[in-house]
């Protein structure tokens, strides 16, 4: 237990590491794009005289250090300053987009996960039949179209032809959790399609290697069902590869799904970085870059603890 | 478009229900018919805009913030329905030079927060696009303005530094709104403003919901109780979103999909004539588009017939490599429509001492819909002309700021103007911020000075078609057509009979002038 406590400081350590050198790299990438901020706004309708003048209001005839660290040392103060552009404070311009964006990834994967797993351990139990082929099949089906393909045929399906669900999200903030469940589903149910495989395929394989080994032979001379065997002995054992490709589909259906946004017009935290990546809009890239890197770094965390939970070998060893 | 434009103008005739023609909707009554009806919810999509769009009209550009600033503010001018300059805060103006002018101001009207509107507002709201710190997008706009007075209680007193007999027409831009000074004598940009809506949620890059102003001034206007302004990027989000029924009108239907819309019976499509153009611009100063045979040369070598049939698939007039369009005043019928001549192409290059001419015209489809397939069709029609036109595909992102007058042979897209000096001081006046064509003529420059202070409207309308013809012949832009605005809408949405060409829905004023049936 000990030897988990000093892992996740660990960790944490080397993650705030990696978030520093994430937002070093993002600062320097937006500063070799073409044009700032200043251009962007303005566009066509900017002139030399309204440039400088954008850039004096915004500071940015400062020199790129100065800004780096400007912006680094309100960030680490807890200010996450406002968005160059708007004004808005960073903290308002996306608690929302993040919650809308948590609230999908978490909808999906309360659908995907169980969904995987069962597929997985039904295609585990009944390996090599038409069951299992059919699962497997429909499963890579989805996964091998392009995503917004996927959305845009359960949006012909079911906004078009039958009229069950809308074509866009369209949330309203006072609406009800009902209706959100309801307006969410179809982005949801796309995402679903996309993770699964991945996670099924995972589950079935790590089940079928481990049913070759001895010990799960042992069980069967003793008399264990086909049933039992999978999920008391096969399944704990199976739980570190499972969980692992569990962490990695759920961080992308957190920072991975800006074209099912687009096709069901989320206002996720996606749309909100390709439009101020577009805009030079740097406090914003900053703020929603680092908090997808804290998501990547903290699933990846938590997948490994739980491996090293699960497997007392590596928990208890000398 | 993040072009900088203003107000607009166009005929009126360009309108044609392209849904009666499709779906044979001629037996139902024509929405004209029909008076305003007050009531309903309004869901409008459009596509321009983003996250960080604000509601000061200074930097506004792209519909999302024309739109909303327009539903809650009132220009003192505004291009009508009909396409004519109408009153709007300013009830009749008048000028005996057409250097100082004087608005009167309509009485009784008031802001959303209750304070009347007086000459500081109009005042405060109009220096916001003046000085030297100022980083309004509008600011060239005003660049002639040398003082701005109040004369009485109602009056505003401009004057310019130079006669312009077009100014009216200026104040009318999506840039000059209206908007209250506040107690502490700073301008209010926060939304409040003397329009037909007020603002109940503002997010920008999601939706937008305004509610109407039941203190409204404007007669027969303001109709939906409510409207949601939605930003949808995606065209096939934003077409099933209409044809579904969760929106209620879009900003831009796509040529392709146009067929199929067309056969849906609860959709309405229409298809606007207006000022809307691309140009292939040359930097003419620089060799070899110094010689006036190479700008002839391409000229004859694009065929502008081909371009509207297979880009605009009907949807658009061929234009007259100068910026004029037939809808707008002071358009010149009788200047000969130039016609696609490879022969005459090969000629002007001998006479430039060329047996043939490589060039390479940089675009992106992010100036409109069709700008890539238009060059390389520009590219076959040269050919035979021995003018061999590369197709130089540039990255949207950054194209104002990296390609559009820093390459030699660019495409660009400019939006309508409802007079010919708004375009020509903006893109073809010698030294002019946006000359993108480095375009420089001695009597050309004279004739547009001229032209502002001539008050006889023969003698005016005989300088504008002397322009057209000197930028048709020696300009430094081709000019090969006018793109209609194609939009789509619930057919139980409707208008009045006129709908105006200088922006897609109505004018993008469809928010205020449209109603449910």
């Amino acid at each position: 237990m000990q030897h988990l406590l000093r892992l996740f400081v660990q960790r944490l350590a080397l993650g705030l590491l990696t978030l520093f050198a994430v937002s070093l790299v993002i600062f320097l990438s937006i500063e070799l794009l073409p044009g700032d901020v200043a251009q962007q706004v303005l566009g066509q309708s900017a002139t030399p005289e309204n440039l400088a003048a954008f850039r004096r209001e915004l500071g940015l005839d400062l020199p790129a250090h100065t800004r780096y660290l400007d912006w680094l040392g309100g960030f680490l103060q807890g200010d996450l300053g406002t968005s160059l552009i708007s004004g808005i404070p960073i903290s308002d311009l996306i608690s929302e987009r993040l919650y809308n964006t948590f609230f999908l990834a978490g909808f999906a994967a309360l659908i995907s996960v169980p969904l995987a797993l069962i597929l997985g351990v039904v295609a585990a139990l009944h390996r090599d039949t038409l069951l299992d082929k059919s699962i497997n099949v429909a499963t890579l089906t989805a996964i091998s179209v392009p995503e917004f393909f996927v959305g845009y045929i359960l949006v012909w399906i079911f906004a078009v032809e039958l009229s069950m669900f809308p074509s866009i999200a369209n949330l309203s903030e006072d609406a009800p959790f009902t209706d959100r469940i309801y307006r969410t589903f179809l982005p949801a149910l796309t995402l679903t399609l996309i993770v699964t495989a991945h996670m099924m395929r995972m589950t079935r394989a790590s089940l079928i290697n481990l049913l070759a080994l001895p010990y799960v032979e042992m069980a069967q001379l003793k008399g264990a069902s086909q049933r039992r065997l999978i999920v008391i002995h096969a399944l704990p054992n199976a739980i570190a590869p499972i969980v692992t490709v569990i962490a990695i589909n759920l961080a992308y259906l957190i920072v991975g799904v800006v074209i099912v946004e687009v096709v069901f017009v989320y206002p996720g935290m996606g749309q909100l970085l390709v439009d101020s990546v577009a805009k030079r809009d740097f406090t914003v890239v900053q703020t929603a870059c680092l908090l997808f890197a804290a998501t990547y770094i903290l699933f990846n965390l938590a997948s490994d603890l739980i491996s090293i939970a699960s497997n007392p070998r590596l928990l208890h060893r000398k | 478009m993040k072009k900088y434009t203003s107000g607009l103008q166009i005929g009126r005739r360009g309108f044609l229900t392209g849904s009666a023609a499709v779906l044979g909707l001629s037996q139902l009554p024509r929405p004209a018919v029909a008076a305003p009806t007050k009531g309903g919810t309004f869901r409008v999509s459009v596509n321009q805009g983003g996250t960080s769009d604000t509601l000061n009209p200074a930097e506004a550009s792209g519909s999302q913030q024309i739109m909303v600033g327009w539903a809650l503010r009132n220009n003192l001018t505004e291009i009508g329905s009909d396409n004519k300059l109408k009153p709007e805060l300013a009830t009749n103006w008048s000028s005996d030079d057409a250097q100082t002018w004087v608005f009167k101001l309509r009485q009784g009207v008031t802001f959303h927060n209750g304070k009347t509107l007086g000459t500081e507002d109009v005042i405060a709201s109009l220096n916001l696009h003046r000085g030297e710190d100022s980083t309004s997008g509008a600011k060239s706009l005003l660049a002639g303005v040398a003082d701005i007075t109040a004369e009485g209680s109602d009056g505003i007193k401009i004057t310019l530094s130079a006669p312009n007999a077009d100014f009216p027409f200026i104040l009318s831009d999506y840039h000059f709104q209206i908007m209250p000074v506040g107690d502490d004598g700073e301008l209010d940009l926060s939304g409040t403003g003397t329009g037909g809506y007020t603002l109940e949620s503002w997010k920008p890059g999601v939706k937008t919901v305004l509610k109407r102003n039941p203190n409204y001034w404007k007669e027969g206007a303001a109709n939906f109780d409510t409207v949601e302004l939605l930003l949808i990027s995606d065209s096939g989000a934003a077409t099933t979103a209409l044809v579904t029924g969760e929106i209620d009108a879009v900003q831009s239907a796509e040529y392709k999909t146009l067929g199929l819309l067309g056969r849906d019976k609860n959709v309405a499509i229409e298809s606007i004539s207006g000022g809307f153009h691309p140009t292939f611009a040359m930097q003419s100063s620089q060799a070899p588009f110094n010689d006036n045979n190479v700008r002839l040369a391409l000229k004859y070598g694009v065929d502008r017939e081909a371009l509207v049939k297979k880009v605009l698939r009907g949807h658009g007039t061929v234009a007259n490599d100068h910026p004029v369009a037939p809808s707008m005043p002071y358009f010149d019928a009788s200047l000969e429509q130039r016609a696609y001549d490879p022969d005459k192409a090969k000629f002007h290059l001998k006479e430039a001492g060329l047996d043939s001419l490589s060039v390479s015209l940089s675009v992106s489809d992010s100036l409109f819909a069709g700008a890539v397939d238009s060059v390389t069709l520009f590219r076959e029609h040269a050919a035979p002309g021995g003018i061999d036109v590369q197709v130089a595909r540039e990255p949207g992102d950054g194209y104002w700021s990296d390609v559009w007058m820093k390459k030699p042979f660019f495409t660009s897209s400019w939006g309508a103007r409802p007079v010919p000096d708004m375009i020509f001081a903006t893109a073809y006046s010698k030294g002019g911020d946006w000359n993108e064509s480095e375009f420089s003529n001695d009597t050309f420059q004279q004739l547009m000075l001229a032209a502002r202070s001539e008050l006889d409207e023969a003698k005016r309308g005989q300088m504008y078609g002397d322009m057209q013809a000197i930028l048709k012949d020696e300009g430094g832009s081709v000019i090969p057509f006018f793109r209609n605005f194609v939009y789509a809408r619930r057919a139980d949405v409707s208008h009045s009979e006129d709908v105006a060409s200088n922006w897609a829905l109505d004018g993008y004023k469809a928010i205020e002038r449209w109603w449910k049936v």
